[in-house]
């Protein structure tokens, strides 16, 4: 990659040696940083490979491990918001942190109230709102209440609340992904004025054209390091793509083993959020025995929907759903789970366990009535129970001192591999994972792929979400790419090709 | 765990794994303990007011405890329940109220069906008067799960409704003289309330018939898994598949069946129904569960501990009345038992997770 190191040399940030190690895992190493003054400064990488972490230092919601940050070529000591604040660095976070039960203009002004002895000034708040507003030609009045508005308009009040503190550097991680093909026509005009009053941008989006037509320059981040930063003049999506990616394609031992007939058939699945756009687009697919399926998209694609629409835990999910023959789409969860489905969720900690549960209690969860005595008033019978998951235990190689053992004392490998063997003692016919390798070290991770080759050997066919390309193409006979909750390629494993997927995966965007 | 950073490698993992070791047995000491907190406060009670006050254990005083001890353990079983679901049931007060009502009213008045007036024996009564505890808990429930209110207002709401139900019964008065009539043959409902078998009295046989089954159902059984699931983490409840609404419809019914069986019992030991039996029983229950170590936000606890909490809070309040300890110092102290207990859990649960992280 051609590292231009003639940009601009006046940079309004610079980071150098910036580290940010959690327990278990480095998000971001050693990374130098520059931020240059009055341009739109495009962050892009892979989910994971360390953006948001970066901006949240920037913005002071996080402190570094090591490393400094220069804000005008002086050492800043950035511990908090507020500090990020007096140095003139405002952020938008992904998730909206307003008020919905508050005024326009009161969330705009929360936390930095207009008073005069002690009173806030309601009149002058309105009044300063209005300037706000009108002058980033955002259509909204401020005494509207915030949660009457969509959520594209949220981000708009968001990112006024920013402004209102005289920011010189402004944050936006995400800011189109909830955005109507007009609200972000208004956010690009803000951008564009922004930048005529000298504020610089940082601008971090998956929206590969979006960031082509709206950026000066790039940085990428790859597993938590800086691997490139150009012009975005010099550059096209094909060279941001290799960045993100890399060449180096780590490859999972892949067994090609019998595939069965259909057992699973889902046509026009379609749910919608509240704020009436699609979370999962009329998708119809199927899946056959012992196949394993990778469902690859960028956050907010669908992928959690279409798991939990499939399992039943979206009520409001529409379509058809046959499961080995058998329609499914109108039964409550248990029966779903009779019938054949399980679903590993995304956040093992909220979804997968009860965390004041053995590894037995917990395994056994989903399966209760199967362990229990006839005769004896409906008593759990101990002997089936421990027979049961002491022989998942050995099946999924989980490294626990006894099946006893609280679950929260195993690692976060074996307790997915807990969560994977509660659902497999409901017999499953199709098990669906969603991230399955969130929040696991890196050998582990093998240790699932394996797991789920071991499964689809058995017969079962797996469906699992990811927004990590490998894993995607780990161990899957074929990978499902979702965008703004369509499925938008389907690819068999001979053919897969990490460009076209990523492609695929770019949700339509407004511009270009 | 290691701290490959430390620049002395070679003497600080000795030192530190002894010093660890250490630590880790003090801690599962302090935890076992702990865990016992409330016999050794049961033992402590005992012992303080047989000390100081000299009637305390002779048999007349002992039989009224165990009165008082049935109410309080009874409504704390439905309650321990229904808290391990993470929820709170406040109605209970007046459910024990309104099931002593409507058995006042069937023995006194019975049931006119066109112009026959129909009386039910005592074990019809009971049965009848249970049904409307369990149905009452399944309002609650309803409420809670089909209607999504929070188990606080649900229960609160009831607590008035209930209240205002049995007051309306008899217009605010009472029903007096439940002995019954031979020539209806609904005599004997006394039996319930100061009938002995086999030298215990009838409430502690159904106290201790009740707290064996829902221990037996807590522990052993599917449903009382799935109890302890929801209370744990719902959201991983739901998507094992549990059906949590109708657990929790379960436990609320439960819940209202056992205040009803209170009702009863202490309408039979008085032979008068009065509408505002009960009130703040609800406070008494809560607190004998929280004693007994479960904790509010549910997914931990047992049926046991609460048992136990309803003697500690019950012989506490006896003790202190034979004491000659006055009224309002009675409340400061009850009231500074239960937060201490509390306190202790935390400090138990700290305890706890330290000695994970010990042997981590």
């Amino acid at each position: 990659m051609s590292e231009s190191r003639t940009m601009n040399p006046v940079n309004v940030i610079e980071t150098r040696g910036l580290s940010k190690v959690y327990p278990g895992t480095a998000a971001l190493l050693d990374v130098d940083y520059k931020v240059r003054r009055g341009k739109v400064n495009v962050l892009i990488g892979e989910n994971g490979a360390g953006k948001s972490t970066l901006m949240k230092l920037l913005a002071g919601a996080e402190v570094p491990t090591s490393g400094e940050i220069l804000v005008d070529e002086k050492i800043a000591q950035i511990s908090d918001v507020r500090s990020a604040e007096r140095h003139g660095i405002g952020i938008i976070f992904q998730e909206l942190n307003l008020f919905p039960e508050m005024t326009v203009a009161e969330n705009i002004f929360a936390g930095n109230e207009l008073t005069s002895s002690g009173v806030i000034r309601r009149k002058d708040e309105d009044h300063q709102a209005r300037i706000l507003l009108a002058r980033l030609q955002i259509p909204i009045d401020p005494r509207t209440r915030l949660g009457d508005l969509y959520v594209g308009q949220q981000q708009l009040v968001e990112i006024a609340k920013a402004l209102s503190k005289h920011i010189k550097v402004l944050i936006m991680d995400e800011p189109t992904s909830a955005l109507s093909k007009t609200e972000v026509e208004i956010l690009f005009k803000i951008i564009a004025q922004l930048k005529e009053e000298g504020v610089t941008v940082i601008y971090i989006s998956h929206r590969l054209e979006e960031v082509m037509a709206i950026g000066d320059c790039i940085t990428v981040l790859r597993n938590g390091r800086l691997v490139a930063e150009d012009d975005i003049a010099n550059i096209d999506i094909p060279w941001i793509i290799e960045a993100m990616v890399g060449s180096s394609k780590k490859r999972f031992a892949f067994e090609q083993h019998a595939i069965g007939p259909e057992v699973l058939k889902v046509k026009d699945l379609a749910l919608k959020r509240p704020n009436g756009i699609y979370a999962v687009d009329h998708v119809s697919f199927s899946v056959r025995a012992g196949e394993v399926i990778g469902i690859y998209g960028l956050m907010g694609a669908g992928r959690t929907e279409l798991l939990e629409s499939l399992l039943g835990a979206q009520p409001l999910a529409l379509g058809e759903i046959e499961l080995a023959g058998k329609a499914i789409e109108d039964l409550p969860i248990h029966k779903r789970i009779e019938a054949g489905i399980a679903l590993v969720p995304e956040d093992r900690q909220k979804q997968g366990m009860v965390q004041l549960m053995s590894i037995l209690e917990n395994m056994t969860l989903s399966s209760l009535s199967k362990f229990t005595r006839r005769f004896s008033f409906g008593a759990l019978r101990r002997d089936k129970q421990l027979e049961a998951s002491t022989d998942i235990v050995k099946r999924l190689a989980i490294k626990a001192a006894s099946v006893d053992a609280p679950i929260t004392s195993l690692s976060g490998g074996n307790m997915q591999k807990v969560v994977i063997g509660k659902a497999l003692l409901t017999s499953p016919k199709v098990l669906l994972m969603d991230e399955p390798t969130r929040g696991i070290d890196v050998g582990a991770k093998e240790d699932v792929y394996k797991t789920i080759s071991l499964l689809a050997h058995s017969g079962i066919a797996v469906v699992y979400a990811t927004s990590e390309l490998d894993e995607a193409m780990a161990v899957s006979n074929r990978v499902f790419v979702m965008a703004s909750g369509k499925l938008t390629a389907i690819m068999e494993r001979s053919l897969f090709d990490s460009e076209r997927i990523v492609r695929a995966s770019t949700p339509a965007t407004a511009v270009v | 765990m290691s701290t490959p950073n430390s620049s002395n490698p070679s003497i600080q993992p000795v030192h530190g794994k002894h010093n660890r070791q250490s630590a880790y047995v003090a801690a599962r000491i302090a935890v076992s303990v702990l865990k016992l907190r409330i016999f050794i406060a049961l033992f402590a009670i005992i012992i303080v007011f047989s000390l100081a006050a000299e009637n305390f254990l002779s048999a007349g005083n002992m039989l009224i405890m165990a009165k008082h001890v049935t109410i309080v353990a009874i409504l704390s079983i439905g309650m321990t329940l229904v808290i391990l679901t993470g929820g709170i049931d406040l109605s209970v007060g007046s459910i024990v109220g309104i099931s002593g009502m409507a058995a006042g009213y069937l023995l006194l008045e019975g049931v006119k069906l066109g112009h026959y007036v129909v009386f039910f024996n005592p074990w019809g009564v009971t049965l009848i008067a249970c049904a409307l505890g369990a149905v009452i808990g399944a309002v609650n429930g309803y409420l809670i799960t089909a209607l999504n209110v929070a188990p606080f207002i649900a229960t609160l709401g009831m607590l008035y409704v209930v209240r205002g139900a049995a007051l309306l019964v008899n217009n605010g008065g009472t029903f007096a003289d439940l002995g019954g009539n031979p020539a209806l043959g609904n005599t004997g409902f006394e039996f319930l309330g100061n009938g002995t078998i086999l030298g215990l009295s009838m409430p502690v046989w159904i106290m201790v018939i009740l707290a064996a089954v829902t221990i037996f159902i807590a522990k052993r059984t599917p449903l009382g898994r799935r109890i302890y699931a929801i209370g744990g983490n719902e959201q991983a409840a739901r998507f094992s598949g549990i059906r949590t609404n109708r657990v929790k419809l379960f436990v609320y019914m439960f819940s209202g069946f056992c205040a009803a069986i209170v009702g009863l019992v202490i309408t039979a030991q008085l032979q008068t129904a009065h509408p505002l039996t009960g009130q703040t029983f609800e406070l008494n229950a809560i607190a004998a569960v929280v004693l007994g170590g479960t904790a509010l936000m549910g997914g931990r606890g047992t049926v046991f501990g609460s048992v136990v909490g309803a003697c500690v809070i019950s012989i506490l309040g006896d003790g202190m009345v034979m004491c000659g300890i006055s009224d309002f110092w009675q409340m400061v102290i009850k009231g500074l038992v239960i937060i201490f207990a509390v306190v202790i859990d935390q400090l138990q649960q700290r305890l706890q997770t330290r000695m994970v992280s010990l042997t981590a």
